[in-house]
């Protein structure tokens, strides 16, 4: 047995054991989690460079087939690194931070969940397999965003990050039939055999396809599920809202660009207008993070805004520049998610940043390696985002795109919201109780963000880990190009948001500035409100209304009426109760039959 | 052998009409009737021809009426369609006598009619002679009546005189059409239509097309009705309702299949293509009005049980898309395996829902969305039985539901030509992927009202599911878990 299947049947056997056998036994469910994580990372590290395979028939009727396998190769490999590196640490982490939850065995049984379908999206190796994966890591979403559903808030934002998503799917599915049509298979490998010419089918079923990742990686208007999601425990915020599972509607179209080919793809007109759903939800993201004060919200934009980063690449047929940017993204924004849980478990659980403040001097630690995530973040030179957004920025020039312009000015943006964190949330003055009594968390807390602060700052020099297509050239030696004008671009950028932040935020108690259509998200939560309210709601109350009175009470209701007064005639005439005139109809009906067959 | 699958329930409910020990017998023989399906089940999947099938203990032919130029038989076997039915019969038999609790002093009632349900059913599935196949559905029509019009819930006197009404409308108009059909084809034999049918068609063109096009409509509207399609599906939902747990269990999951599987082996199997193919525009029309119309009703429902008959009768337009893929396109050879594996997944997963909306009811006390809620603190094992339920009904991998559902989607888009436009058959597989969408809105509401939350205080003393309560409930989850990861145990009946 290839070792491949390990990345499957270890976190699924760790999700059942943990569910049937272990629901007791908390402390131990965590162990068992964390070790079958530990070890799916060494066996990731092992299966560099094995062979695909097309493993066994989940389906199999004449000709259609549905193979349940995988797929080797540069791509799933690393990505696997990713989900299994950072699936391992915020499992560390997760055990000091879920240490006192009463549900601490659920918690990780849905984790392996979650690492068991995150696997098969990776290592798919057909289309349909990684629907069933897609539509599993949403199931495993919904449940560890519903971990505490007795919130009333939890249980909804549960729903509605699967509801969102099962919209995002309906596109998906009728991009695969599509393709499937087109092509007449859905594996990987035989797409990239022989490659569908260039049609106009073939360009809306990509962007068909390219509707299941707006829903998983969460982009305009399908983006509205993600900060909701926020109300789930932070180690997963980090693991599946940050890193991972968001991140995989890029990687998924990543691997069907690869399969089709960047010569067909890029004559497509579709893959226009996925980059500007990208930009666009790059760019109102990042206007969204400006004016939230919930550390978790903030983050959760900027991770909107750099998921838009990432697809507008994949838009600009620059699969590989999106990838990276996934890459070096995953890792510094676990830290920083990872980080904000520690603060927010420091300062009680209160997540406003206003309440902060002072926390450098309080928790070092963990202070410092946050400062450290922003500077990635916010793409200063030498830092991993750096070396990827400049990949980005490259794939914009290269098509000689307006997006360039949208990038830099999010590239602004995004430094402002960061900095606006760390002025008002670690540094300046403690402004509140909670932040006065904050301490630094334990070692098994720190662990991951030292960790997480080591492997990003490595992160862009090792380029054999990075997870790439490869289908374009990427230039890792961006290092000393300080002639090319994007570079000074992309520096006046961070200058031109880190001004302002400092000349607003430093040392202030409260918010300068209020900008409530910023603050209020474009009031697009509102607007699907309203859709939901008519559109489905009020609808199918009309709909309920019409059914009950119109089909079953005039029309089908008028000839059953009648047949209704038959049947009274004949029960008024028999003297018998209803049930006798049941049997008494069957058995006509019977002797009708009867005599029909024989004397007809 | 194959008798035995027949004749065990139904003298198990004559012994207990005369006063044998009623829940026990009904288990015994439930349990039976199940070894000896699947025995079946394997004789057939490893028999080495259909022919070298027959010739073991599985076949079962016995002239019944002898007529001047036909003749009728009891005759009884099995083809890949009926072996998946036999199972999904016997399985939902054993679950139903598990469920649900029998009022005192109808003990015997209760158990006797379900197993007539049941054995009704299994002979309707394993009749090879159209009169048999007709008359078993009816005999297992009236103990559903007579349950919900006796032990019903809520107004059931009126409720079993509607879903009566309805019911026995279509199975006249059903009837005509299956007599009108047999005399055509001059035979009673289900596998001998075709031919019969074929050279009445070749003889005689222009004239015989009319006929069969009015008997394809009569059957469709025939089964439709006892299918509960879009305009006659009335009756269904408070049927479900009313009607005590076994009987929902039985008669959803189960009987309802009937006119699925008639539809199939009676007309898409036997009619030529050029003569369904006119029905094609209409039945994706009413399919869709099931999945989108049906679904909006179900989204706006305010108890469980009725959300659920809605769901059911919603789910049943995607077996209806599927038969209506294969209409349109005869060779497409996904879309029978598609519609026969929904039916089976459809039928165990409608039937572990009523199973556990009954636990909820007693347990609760209710089954009202806003008398309900927080109660997975309380029923955490229930919780997870009616998530897992719910997952499977909405269709999420892993569990049986999806993989019929995926494979009907694709039988809508099989045959497509990608340079050219959607035919009807797509569109409607486009507009019936909204569904999925919309299952989503209802089911997860009827979750998140009913366990998730704050606890209600009223539910702050509630039981949760008994061991014994389980039992009908893993059983069926049992089943969709594995039909669902290994969908080829049951598609190997149909290759």
């Amino acid at each position: 047995m290839e070792l491949a299947w390990f990345l499957f049947i270890l976190p699924l056997a760790s999700a059942i054991a943990i569910h049937f056998v272990l629901k007791k036994r908390p402390c131990l469910s965590g162990a068992v989690g964390t070790v079958v994580t530990l070890a799916a990372l060494v066996v990731a590290f092992f299966i560099r460079g094995a062979q695909s395979e097309l493993g066994f028939n989940w389906i199999s009727l004449g000709n259609f087939e549905v193979n349940i396998g995988f797929v080797i190769d540069k791509l799933s490999s690393n990505m696997m690194l990713i989900v299994t590196g950072i699936g391992s640490l915020v499992h560390i982490f997760s055990l000091a931070y879920m240490k006192e939850d009463k549900a601490k065995a659920r918690y990780f049984g849905n984790l392996s969940l979650f690492m068991f379908s995150m696997t098969g999206i990776v290592l798919s190796s057909n289309l349909v397999m990684t629907f069933i994966f897609w539509e599993l890591v949403g199931l495993s979403s919904y449940l560890l965003i519903g971990h505490w559903y007795e919130k009333h808030s939890a249980g909804d934002a549960a729903k509605k990050a699967f509801l969102t998503n099962r919209i995002g799917d309906f596109g998906f599915m009728i991009g695969i039939l599509m393709l499937w049509s087109i092509t007449g298979t859905v594996n990987f490998s035989e797409l990239a055999a022989n490659p569908p010419a260039a049609t106009c089918a073939l360009s809306i079923a990509v962007f068909m396809i390219f509707l299941g990742a707006m829903g998983k990686s969460a982009q305009a208007p399908l983006h509205v599920w993600l900060p909701d999601a926020m109300e789930g425990p932070t180690p997963v915020s980090a693991l599946i809202h940050a890193a991972t599972m968001v991140a995989a509607g890029v990687y998924m179209m990543a691997r069907v660009f690869l399969v089709i080919g960047t010569d067909v793809i890029s004559t497509l007109g579709s893959v226009e207008a996925i980059a500007w759903i990208g930009g666009i939800t790059s760019l109102l993201a990042a206007l969204m993070a400006t004016q939230q004060n919930d550390i978790k919200k903030i983050l959760a934009y900027s991770t909107l805004s750099q998921l838009g980063y990432m697809v507008m690449a994949v838009g600009l047929v620059n699969p590989d520049a999106g990838m990276f940017h996934l890459y070096t993204h995953a890792w510094f924004k676990a830290l920083l998610f990872l980080g904000s849980g520690a603060i927010i478990y420091a300062c009680h659980h209160d997540q406003n940043i206003w309440n902060m403040g002072g926390l450098l001097k309080r928790m070092p630690i963990t202070s410092l390696t946050f400062i450290f995530g922003t500077l990635a973040l916010t793409a200063v030179p030498f830092t991993a985002g750096f070396y990827s957004k400049e990949s980005i920025l490259h794939a914009a020039k290269d098509q000689g795109s307006y997006l360039l312009w949208v990038a830099l000015g999010v590239a602004a943006l995004t430094t402002f919201y960061m900095f606006r964190l760390i002025f008002v949330a670690i540094l300046g003055k403690a402004k509140h109780k909670h932040s006065e009594d904050a301490k630094e968390v334990s070692m098994l807390m720190l662990a991951p963000l030292v960790i997480l602060v080591i492997v990003s700052a490595l992160s862009p020099f090792f380029s054999d880990f990075v997870p790439l297509p490869e289908l374009k050239e990427i230039d890792f030696h961006v290092v000393p190009h300080f002639g090319d004008k994007l570079v000074l671009f992309s520096i006046g950028a961070f200058v031109l948001g880190f001004i302002p932040a400092l000349l607003l935020y430093a040392g202030k108690t409260k918010d300068p500035l209020n900008i409530p259509l910023f603050r209020n998200k474009f009031y697009i939560d509102e607007i699907f409100g309203h859709i939901i309210k008519w559109g489905q709601d009020i609808l199918a109350a009309v709909v309920h209304f019409l059914d009950e009175f119109v089909i079953n009470g005039l029309l089908v209701g008028g000839v059953t009426r009648s047949a209704q007064g038959l049947g009274n005639l004949f029960r008024s005439k028999i003297q018998t109760g209803n049930i006798q005139t049941y049997a008494f109809m069957f058995g006509i009906g019977i002797a009708i039959t009867i005599y029909i067959t024989v004397f007809a | 052998m194959i008798l035995l699958l027949v004749t065990i329930p139904l003298l198990a409910a004559f012994a207990i009409l005369f006063g044998a020990p009623s829940r026990l017998t009904a288990i015994l023989s439930a349990l039976m009737t199940l070894v000896l399906a699947i025995v079946a089940a394997i004789a057939f999947g490893s028999a080495e021809s259909a022919s070298a099938f027959a010739e073991g203990q599985w076949e079962f032919k016995q002239l019944a009426i002898q007529a001047s130029n036909f003749s009728i038989n009891l005759h009884f076997g099995l083809t890949g369609i009926s072996t998946i039915m036999m199972l999904l019969t016997a399985i939902v038999t054993l679950a139903a006598v598990l469920s649900g609790k029998a009022p005192e002093g109808h003990k015997n009632l209760w158990y006797s009619a379900s197993l007539f349900i049941a054995a009704g059913a299994m002979g309707a599935f394993i009749s090879k002679d159209l009169f048999f196949f007709y008359a078993f559905h009816e005999l297992a029509l009236i103990p559903t009546f007579l349950m919900i019009g006796m032990l019903g819930r809520g107004d059931r006197k009126h409720i079993a005189w509607k879903a009566t009404i309805y019911l026995a409308a279509g199975s006249i108009v059903l009837l005509a059409g299956l007599v009108w059909l047999a005399s055509i084809a001059g035979t009673y034999e289900i596998s001998q239509l075709k031919s019969g049918v074929a050279a009445y068609y070749a003889s005689n063109n222009s004239a015989s097309a009319c006929v069969l096009c009015g008997i394809t409509g009569m059957l469709i509207f025939g089964y439709g009705t006892l299918v509960s399609l879009f305009p006659f599906h009335s009756w269904a939902a408070p049927a479900y309702a009313s009607a005590p747990a076994p009987v929902a269990m039985l008669h959803a999951g189960v009987l309802k299949k009937f006119g699925l599987y008639g539809l199939i082996i009676t007309a898409v199997n036997v009619i030529p293509h050029a003569v369904l193919e006119k029905w094609v525009l209409l039945l994706v029309v009413l399919l869709l009005c099931n999945i989108i119309w049906v679904g909006l009703v179900t989204i706006n429902q305010k108890r469980i049980d009725l959300m659920l008959g809605n769901s059911s009768v919603m789910h049943m337009g995607y077996i209806f898309l599927a038969i209506a893929a294969v209409m349109a396109f005869p060779e497409n050879d996904i879309a029978i395996p598609a519609a026969v594996l929904l039916m089976f997944a459809h039928g165990i997963s409608i039937a572990m829902s009523f199973s556990l909306t009954d636990v909820i009811e007693r347990n609760a006390e209710t089954l009202e969305f806003n008398q309900l809620g927080g109660i997975a603190k309380t029923a955490p094992k229930l919780c997870f039985l009616f998530g897992l339920v719910g997952m499977a009904s909405i269709g999420l991998p892993g569990l049986a539901n999806f993989a019929g559902e995926v494979m009907v989607f694709f039988s809508g888009f099989n045959g497509w030509d990608s340079s050219k436009p959607f035919g009807p058959v797509q569109w409607g597989t486009v507009i019936a992927l909204w569904g999925v969408v919309i299952s989503a809105v209802y089911m997860l509401r009827a979750i998140k009202n009913t366990f998730h939350g704050e606890l209600i205080e009223s539910a702050r003393e509630m039981k949760d599911i008994s061991l014994m309560e389980q039992i009908p409930a893993l059983l069926l989850g049992g089943v969709l878990l594995v039909v669902g990861v290994y969908p080829n145990i049951l598609l190997q009946f149909l290759n």
